[in-house]
Parts: structure tokens; sequence; C-alpha cells
């Protein structure tokens, strides 16, 4: 065991480091300190460079044009991106849908479909819950049914994070209604520009637009396009879920927050002095730091049993759990710093790259949003409850 | 000792129950919410046709002889429709300063037509560096003449844009932070020399930085005595608070009846969700949060016109804390058992969660009052 | 609304405080004043004090011997009894199979029974949970055999409370086998003396014994103790514990702790100061000064209810959960307050009171085992987990 860092990934994090003070627009790395909303091409512009180095689909292994990284290799360059500002790279794609293509896809849907999402030339979103099938996922209605060589899909997506800006879907769809509800569900990807698909904006709370309905009218899909076996779907489902879960915990970007948290509450002002000098508050941040620390090490422990060789298990639940909670409780606190100056509601600042200037200092537009946004994150990827409900019966035995 | 309502405030609950019933709809809400003023007049008026305006105001100036009880009831049922009409900046905070500290001549020039719905006020007390220091004050009121002039800044004055007459915490004498020093002044809202930015606020309701810049007032403009305006502020706050309390707690049983609604009717897994024992029990958490800060706004409303400061100020804090706490419980939970749709903005669910959010945040937060609470209570 | 008390009222405080006063023990009082523990004596000499006052059974109406008391006058009795360091009332008698045998019973039992509950001249202990049934009541086992004109009972009840005090014990037993498990249930008076009753102690985490296992081996039980019908028990059950849920939130008693609690954090240093000028722990003695507040609220709104003519529905149950968290809460901040010094156990001076010397402050041994033991208070009279199964059941309709 050992928490010290070899010469040579010192070389590498270096290395990383430069690679995004180089690359990284200044806009962009403004955006992730004072908590704005991104636009499409804050994503874009960042991930095509990660691609163009080789860096994008990080976590890949070699043999699918991943950098093969170790484990350490792959928590300094989370760090470092995350310290450094970068977005966080969007999921969908590289974390996602890729791994599932390699994993279960043929050789010509590995040759048609890696390389876009390794450059990010394509973005993909997530065609997973519906309406009605919302934790219970299985329980998921858009039909596809198989008229000569395509698929005919019928159905509704929701909460489809940036569909608005998808260039292929992948869906699970429902192809034999005969049977168990987790035995009829096959995996299949769609192009959003196929006639049919329609994409209608949800507004949340802060009044921003991350995700979407979409509605899927008589859209023909290619046969090709399924992934795997058709009815074995669900074992995709499953891979991918299990994946998702272990990046969600978005332990750097907690580190950050706390750093950016602490800024914040240095340049707020209370009695004379700053809210830095307020016990109860630091205490507060105190707390939060510890959290994000055992939550780290937790992540490297199961991390390190990878790099043995082992599987994540069921386990990482917990790390789903805890690390929403602690992107909320920093959420929390970091409007509490701004105090009574977080009432305002300041859309521009939020949203558009407009001139004016804030109400209040430069980190209060954000923080109230940031606030109400944050509280999905016990809610997606498998609420809260599903996620322990995982622990009790996998972990526990329950 | 007796907890239950008169006859005359059950008749006030049905009535104020009904306004809400009738008026505010979550669909009415939102149209109302999307007009420029942010409110509706005619609204107002029938706050005035129905008393409410004035209820809580003696008669010998002008009111109908009630008090924080009746404010207490009406303010939780606009808590239900989550009303945005401006009661707390006009009647609560405005209105209340005047009554404890107004001449006879200001009574008569501005507590009459309040009480009538002709008059509105906004009540300016927060400058950058405030926080939740009512004594953190810097904007500056100079002899000139007989009157005074104001240069500063205010922030976050709400009902400032509809407002006739900004009510001024400013700094006469002392030094920042000194209790001792500061003044009121009741100053016309289109007085030269101030400039308004207008905004909403998180929870759709309006408010706006000021900037004065020598803005001249009379003598008259005082409300109170020179130097010596701590104490109304503070006893105007703390009833301010209380009545935020009572706001709070009827929003905590609409978005509790929401969620209860919710998860009776939103089937996963072939069964509504609130068969789920998880969610059963953090229900019954909610049930009890919002119990508990109906006690403590209950206990706050009885106490806040004791004879001793000190029995009042704790019983403001106390009920702040309980609502900071019980409303972050039952919001959050909301949102959570409601899902991704206690997220969007469809919903009334975030609506409400995002009201009982900016509670907290006004006048002081849930950790400023126990702080409060605390010194004052070690030092009875 | 008006939170003042009437001159009548008045005057009754004043009456209630006078006669503790002149009444209550003073070595009992010293007792309940440095947390030790009583013993049978102590409870009965200062029970039938008040039961000679007519203030024992201070709940009950007039016309069963009751003293009548408004829900105010129940308030300021309460209070003032706990201020004054009185010993809180047994419930088992006086507010628990009192209330049961009024309402449910015979003439002749009412005749032969509430006099002596009245009076404190005999005591009572509570038979309901048994070792297979604890949260699920009515799964109770031990059975009671109709010969002749009388019952036969075996079986054995366990978290008996003080049944080695005890003269008599009113029993759930199981009548009919057959019926549904609520329906087959009956509501018994047992005399402790009968042959064939043995009583065992339960040793608990503190080292005290308070509870024990009652073993029923054959025991003949007159068929004229049976209160209520026959397989009718459970609504004597239900009826006791919702009466048991309303003086289970012990308010009083808790106001009481906090003031205790303060006193101590007034005697401990920390830093050359009095703890309790510590800005962090005074706040938690201030949050949980505000959660008693909140629940005597709480409290005063259902008495208020009660006064105009309402029942305590199962709502109650909320106040029963608050209550019991308090509690534990005061004994956990005691604890912290006490600090290092809570290590040493000292069972002599717990339990004997010996003449032992303390080691640290008079208070210090007590506070860790009061806390252990105070754990059980979220577990008895129906754990808060069955509290929330009621409230989401009965009040929510979940």
């Amino acid at each position: 065991m050992d928490l010290a860092l070899k010469a040579e990934h010192k070389a590498f994090a270096d290395e990383v480091r430069a690679f995004a003070r180089e690359n990284l627009s200044p806009a962009t790395r403004e955006k992730t300190f004072s908590g704005k909303h991104y636009d499409r091409d804050d994503h874009m512009v960042w991930q095509q460079a990660l691609g163009k180095k080789g860096w994008l689909a990080y976590t890949w292994p070699k043999k699918y044009g991943g950098p093969g990284w170790d484990v350490t290799q792959r928590f300094l360059f989370e760090n470092v991106l995350a310290e450094e500002g970068a977005p966080r790279i969007l999921p969908f794609g590289p974390k996602m849908v890729g791994p599932v293509i390699y994993t279960f896809g043929t050789d010509e849907q590995k040759e048609r479909f890696l390389p876009g999402i390794r450059s990010s030339e394509v973005s993909w979103c997530q065609g997973y819950s519906e309406p009605g099938a919302g934790s219970d996922l299985a329980n998921l209605r858009t039909r596809a049914v198989r008229e000569g060589d395509h698929y005919i899909v019928n159905g509704q997506k929701t909460w489809t994070s940036f569909a608005h800006w998808g260039d292929w879907i992948f869906c699970l769809v429902r192809t034999n209604t005969e049977v168990k509800a987790q035995e009829g569900i096959s995996f299949l990807l769609i192009d959003m520009k196929t006639p049919g698909v329609t994409v209608r904006p949800i507004i949340m709370t802060d009044g921003a637009h991350h995700v979407n309905d979409v509605f899927l009218d008589n859209v023909k899909v290619p046969v090709e396009n399924l992934i795997g076996k058709e009815n074995e779907g669900w074992t995709c489902a499953k891979f991918l879920l299990a994946n998702e879960r272990l990046g969600i915990a978005e332990v750097p970007a907690s580190k950050r927050g706390v750093s950016v948290l602490r800024q914040i509450a240095r340049s707020e002002p209370q009695n004379g002095s700053t809210l830095a000098d307020d016990p109860a508050f630091t205490a507060q941040i105190a707390d939060i730091d510890l959290q994000v620390q055992a939550l780290e090490m937790s992540e490297l422990r199961v991390l390190s049993t990878m790099a043995q060789g082992g599987a994540p298990g069921p386990e990482v639940s917990t790390l789903k759990v805890r690390g929403s909670e602690i992107q909320q409780r920093i959420a929390e606190l970091t409007m509490e710093a701004v105090g009574e100056y977080a009432q305002p509601y300041q859309p521009g600042m939020l949203f558009q790259d407009t001139n004016e200037t804030p109400i209040g200092p430069d980190h209060a537009p954000p923080a109230a949003p940031r606030y109400f946004n944050m509280r999905k994150t016990s809610i997606y990827g498998g609420s809260t409850e599903i996620q322990k409900n995982i622990v009790s019966k996998m972990v526990l035995g329950l | 000792m007796d907890l239950s309502l008169s006859d005359e405030q059950k008749q006030l609950k049905d009535a104020a129950e009904r306004f809400v019933r009738d008026k505010y709809t979550f669909e009415n809400r939102r149209k109302i919410a999307a007009t420029e003023r942010g409110w509706l007049p005619e609204n107002w008026s029938q706050f005035a046709e129905l008393g409410w305006l004035g209820m809580s105001f003696s008669e010998e100036d002008g009111g109908y002889g009630g008090g924080p009880i009746e404010t207490m009831i009406v303010m939780e049922e606009f808590g239900k429709g989550l009303v945005l009409e401006p009661f707390l900046p006009t009647v609560v905070l405005g209105g209340g300063m005047i009554a404890s500290a107004g001449t006879k001549a200001q009574k008569e020039a501005l507590l009459a037509p309040m009480i009538e719905g002709k008059k509105q006020f906004a009540f300016a007390w927060l400058e950058r560096q405030s926080r939740y220091n009512l004594a953190d004050v810097s904007l500056k009121a100079t002899k000139e003449g007989a009157g005074w002039s104001l240069s500063g800044h205010k922030g976050v004055v709400y009902n400032a844009p509809s407002a006739d007459h900004i009510i001024v915490l400013a700094r006469t004498a002392g030094s920042a932070r000194e209790p001792k020093g500061l003044t009121l002044f009741i100053v016309d809202a289109k007085a030269k020399g101030i400039s308004r930015r207008d905004y909403p606020t998180q929870d759709a309701l309006r408010a706006s930085e000021l900037t004065f810049d020598k803005v001249s007032v009379g003598a008259d403009a005082v409300l109170g005595k020179v130097d010596e305006a701590f104490p109304v502020v503070e006893g105007a706050v703390d009833r301010a608070i209380v009545a935020l309390c009572a706001e709070a707690t009827g929003c905590m049983d609409a978005i509790n009846a929401a969620t209860l609604e919710y998860i009776k009717t939103r089937k996963q897994f072939g069964v509504p969700i609130g068969k789920f024992q998880v969610l059963q029990h953090r229900m019954v958490d909610c049930f009890t949060n919002a119990q508990e800060a109906r006690s403590m706004t209950l206990m706050a409303s009885l106490k806040i016109d004791d004879k001793d400061a000190t029995v009042r100020a704790k019983a403001a804090s106390g009920a702040k804390v309980q609502i900071g706490k019980s409303g972050k419980f039952c919001g959050q939970s909301a949102v959570q058992m409601h899902g991704g749709m206690g997220v969007t903005d469809e919903l009334s669910v975030s609506h409400y969660f995002k009201r009982l959010t900016m509670i907290d945040l006004m006048f002081g937060n849930q950790q400023h009052h126990l702080t409060r609470y605390s010194n004052l209570a070690m030092a009875a | 609304m008006d939170l003042a008390f009437t001159p009548e009222e008045q005057k009754f405080a004043d009456e209630v405080r006078a006669f503790v006063r002149a009444n209550l023990p003073a070595d009992v009082r010293d007792k309940v004043k440095n947390g030790k523990h009583l013993i049978r004596d102590d409870y009965m000499r200062w029970q039938q004090a008040l039961g000679k006052k007519g203030w024992l059974v201070y709940t009950w109406p007039k016309k069963h011997g009751g003293p009548g008391f408004t829900p105010a006058q129940r308030y300021i009795f309460e209070n003032i009894c706990a201020e004054e360091y009185a010993p809180g009332i047994i419930p088992f008698g006086t507010k628990m199979v009192g209330p049961v045998i009024y309402t449910f019973g015979s003439e002749e039992q009412k005749s032969k029974y509430l006099p002596a509950i009245r009076e404190s001249t005999v005591w009572w202990c509570q038979g309901y949970s048994e070792p297979g049934s604890g949260s699920d009541l009515a799964s109770l086992r031990t059975k009671a055999e109709k010969n002749g004109d009388h019952y036969i009972v075996n079986g054995s009840k366990t978290w008996n409370t003080m049944g080695h005090w005890a003269d008599w014990i009113f029993c759930l037993v199981r009548t009919d086998p057959k019926s549904k498990p609520q329906e087959g249930i009956s509501f018994l008076l047992i005399d402790m003396k009968t042959p064939g009753i043995t009583v065992k102690p339960i040793i608990m985490a503190d080292g005290g014994h308070e509870v024990n296992e009652v073993f029923f081996d054959n025991v003949k039980v007159p068929v004229e103790n049976l209160v209520g019908k026959e397989n009718e028990g459970w609504t004597c059950a239900k009826f006791l514990l919702a009466n048991e849920r309303l003086g289970i939130a012990a308010v009083p008693q808790s106001k009481r702790g906090v003031e205790a609690l303060k006193d101590i954090a007034r005697a401990e240093q920390e830093d050359g100061k009095p703890l309790i000028e510590n800005q962090s722990f005074a706040e938690k003695i201030a949050d949980l000064e505000i959660q008693v507040t909140a629940l005597e609220f709480t409290e005063l709104r259902v008495l208020s209810q009660m006064a105009h003519g309402g029942q305590p529905g199962p709502e109650v149950s909320g106040l029963k959960i608050r209550g019991s968290e308090i509690q534990q809460r005061i004994t956990e901040l005691t604890m912290e307050a006490v600090g290092e010094y809570a290590a040493p156990y000292l069972p002599g001076l717990l339990w004997q009171g010996t003449n032992e010397e303390p080691v640290g402050p008079s208070y210090a041994h007590l506070a860790a085992p009061r806390y252990f033991n105070t754990r059980k208070t979220t577990i008895y009279g129906g754990s808060n987990e069955i509290q929330k199964g009621i409230i989401s059941k009965m009040v929510l309709g979940l």
C-alpha cells in the first residue's frame, strides 16, 4: 500500500495539466468556477481536443483506441482536469454506449461507431427512462417491431439529457411483449435525424433546459443498429448502469467544489470580517471536506480492486448514494455562503453570456439555481432509494 | 391558557382559504407571476375589502384590533397558495414599523391609506456587506438644513418596484455595525436621486437594488427617533420572521399534501410507490416536521407581543430555526419522492421548494438564528 | 388564543408547588435531582402522598375518582412535578390498566381494582411483549385456556418493566388460536403471587435491572379477571397504546433534562472557561431546547383539541417519536459534556448507592449508562418504526 506518487505518475500529471492549460478555453474554464451553464460548444470544443490527443475515451482499453491507462493515471487525469476547471466529459458516448458497443457489438458496429465517440465528432444521448418507467426501468413500453430489415419504433423516452444536442440516441426498446419484463428488451442505436424523432424540452426548476422528452413515431431503424441479441438488451442495460454508477460519484468535481466554497467563504463579508472567520460555518465546510475524503478513499479502494483484475461490484451503489448527497450539500453550503444575495434570479447570468453586471458578487447568480438543480443527483442514474435496494439485496442479502 | 381559534378567527381562516382556492390555482399563480408587476391590484383591493390590510392594527391606528394570530392565519393560507401580493413588506414590515414608531401625522398620511389598499411599502435595510446583521448599515444620512440627505446602497429590497414609499434604514451616527446611531426614513419611492435595478427573485417575487445619491428628505421623513431605530427594526423584523414562519408552515402543508397524493398515485414495480416503507417513513417524517413547524409558529405568534424583548426575540429565532430545518426537510423530501418531476418547472412542488428555501435565507438562516437563540438563552 | 394562565390556573399552580414541596420526601427529591436510581419504596412514598391528595390519577375523570383536571391543569401539574424533581408516576396502574378498567371493565372490577390504583397500594406491571412478539404484538402466543371458572395460562412475557416489584400484572393472552391474530386475544388481570409465575431479570447494557422475563406455567386465573369480552382484548390493547403514547413524550422531564444539562455545561471546564461558553456546544443545547419547545407546543395543541371535545388521534404517535428522540439527545449531549470522565464504570455508585467516592465530578458516572439505557425509548411503547407505520396507515392513508 502506498499513497505516494511515483516519478512517472508525477510527470504524467504535469503533462495533463499542461494540456488542459493549453487547450481549455478560458471562457469555459470561467463558467466552471462561477457555476454557470455550459453551451454545446463548451463541451464539444474541449472534448474534441481531448479526442485528438487520444484521451477522451480514457477508460477504454488500448485495443479499442483508449490510452490503456492504469488506475492511478485515470485518477490523476480526472483530478487534474477538475482542478483546472474542465467541464466533465459527457458520459453518453465515451462512458456509456462506447463500452457497450465494444463489449457486446459486432466488429462492423465497432468500426462504425467507436471512432466518432473517441473523437467526439458524434454526440450521443441516452433513451432509457419513460414516463411510466423511472426507477422501474424494466417496465418500459417503447415498442420496436421488426419489419423486414428494419425495426419500426414507437413510444416516448423522457429525462433525455442533451437530446437537443444529440446526433444519435441509444435506446432500450421492447421487442417482445409476451415474456417477463426484463426478457423482451433490446438495445438499439437510432440516428436522431431519422424521420419521426421529435425532441421536446423539459424546463427545470432553475429555468435550465438540459433534459427532454423524445417522441418516437414510426421511426425506421435498420436491424444492423441492434447491439447484442434481440431481447437480450437488459444485459447491456445492466452493464451500462454499473459503469455509470462508478463515475457518477463525481469526487474530483466535489473536491473542486469544496475549494471554491472556501474561496467564497473568504470573500463573503460578515460582521466586518468574512464568513471564513465564522467557526460554525467553517466547521460545516470541514465536515463536507471529510465526507469527500472518505468517499475518495472508498472509490480508490474500488479502483484498486479493479486494478488487481476485480470487477466493480454492487457496492459501488454506495458511492453513487454518498456522491450525490455530497454534491447536494456543497451546493447547499455555497448558497448559504452567499446568503441574502442568493435570492435575485438572474437567468441572463446563468444561461447567456450577457454583459449584465451580476446583482451581488460574481458567484451569487448560480448559487440558488445550482442548489435546486443538484437535487436531481439523488434521483438520476438510479435514485438513492434504488441504489440502497441494490446494496440491501446484492451486498447484504436482505 | 387556550390555544383554540375564536369564531372570528375561524371565519378569517375560511375566508383566506377561499381566496387561495379561488384565486391561486397553480396555473393562475403562474400567470400572475408572469405579469410585469408580479401581483394583481384586484387581489390587493380584495385584501382591503376583506379587512386583511388592517386586521392586525389597533383600532386607534385605524385597524381592526387583531394581532399576530390574525397575521399567522392569513400568512399560513398565503403559503399554501404561494401568494405573490406584497403583504409582508407592506403590511407586516412597513405598516408594522409605522404603527410602532410613527407620529400621528405619519399614521394618518401613510397607515390609513395602506389599510385602504392605496399605499404600498418596501423596507430597505440590507447592504452588500450586511449578511444577517441588521445593524451592519453604512448608507449615510447627513443633516441638510432642516432635513436630511441620504447616500448609499441598499440590496434585495422586496417590493421596491411597486412601493409608494421606501422605508430606509440609514446610519446617522456611530461606527459600522453599532446598533446605536441608526435612523429610519420614509422616502418617496420616486424621490430624486434614487435609482433602481429591478429583478425577480428565485421564487418569483420582485425586488430591487437601490442606489441613493444625495436623496433629500424633510425632517418629517424620520420614522421614530433619530439614532434610535434599532429596537424598532429588530421588533419589526422579528414580527416579519414570525409571519414568514406561518407562510412556511402553509407551504409545508401544501408540499406535503402534493407529495402524499403523488406517492399514492405514481406506480412503479406494479404498485403505488407509497406502498414502499422507505417512502412511508419519509412521508411521516415530513408530516412530523410540518407539525413541529406549526407548533413553533404558534408559539412565536403567541409570544411576539410579550413585554420582555428577550422573550420575543427568542420566540422569533426559535421558530425560524425550526422553519429552516423543517422547510429544508419537507422541500428536499418532496422533490426526492417526486423523482425527476420534482425538479421540473411544470409541477408546483419545485415552486414550494424554492419558496421554502428563500424563506430560510430571509432575515437570517437557520444557523444564524440558532446562534442568536443560543446567545439570548445563555444571557438570560 | 392565549398562552397566559388565568388567575385560577395561577392559583392552582401555587397549590401544586406547595403540595410537592411539603410532601415529596427530601431523599427522593435528592435522588431524582442527582439522577440516581430509585427503589420501589421511593416511588411508593411519593405516589401514596399523591394518592391521598387525590392527584395520583390526575388524568382520570371525576366519575372514576380522578380530580377532573382541565388540560391546562394537567400541563401545570406535570410541569411543576418535574420542576420540583418529583419522580415520574409509574404508568402501569394509573395510566394504563386503570383507564382500561374504567372504560371496559365491569362494575365489580371497577370497585375491586380502581381504589388501590388511585392510592398506589398495589403495584402493577405490563404483560404485553413476548420473545416472538415485539413490534408485531398481535402475534403473541401466551395461551389462556378456559377450564371451568378459571383460565389456565401458559407462556412467557418479556421486557416486563419493574415486574420484580409488582403485585399484579395485566396481560394480553391468546384465547382463540384459530381466528386472525388480532381477534383471538383477551385482556387478563393476574395476581403475581399465583403459583406458576416466575420472574427472571434481564440485565441491560448499563448493568441495570429494570426489566424482566415473566414465565407462566399452568397459572390458574379466575374468569372474573377477564376485562371486556373474551377475544376482544385487542380493543383494550389499542386503547391503552394510544393513551400511553401521549404521556410517553415526557416533555416536562425533558425540560428538566435540558436544565440539568446546562448545569453540567456550566460546571465543566474547557480551555479555562465553562463549557457552556463554547459557542458550538451552546448551540447544540439551544437546538435541543428548540426541539423541546416544538414538542411541547405540539402536545399543547393536542391537549387544546381534547379540551374542546376532540380525541387524541393516531397523530399522537408523532409525539412519541420526537419525544423519545429528544430524550436520547439529552443523554447524548450530557455524555458529551462530561467528556473523558464518562468512561469510568462505577456500578456500586450507580446501583447500590454506596458511599464510594465518585471518579471525576459527581454526575460523571451516570452519563454514559444513561445514554446507553435511553436508547430504549425509541424501541419501547411501540418502536419508532412502528409509530411511523401507524401514522402512515392511519393518518396518511398509505
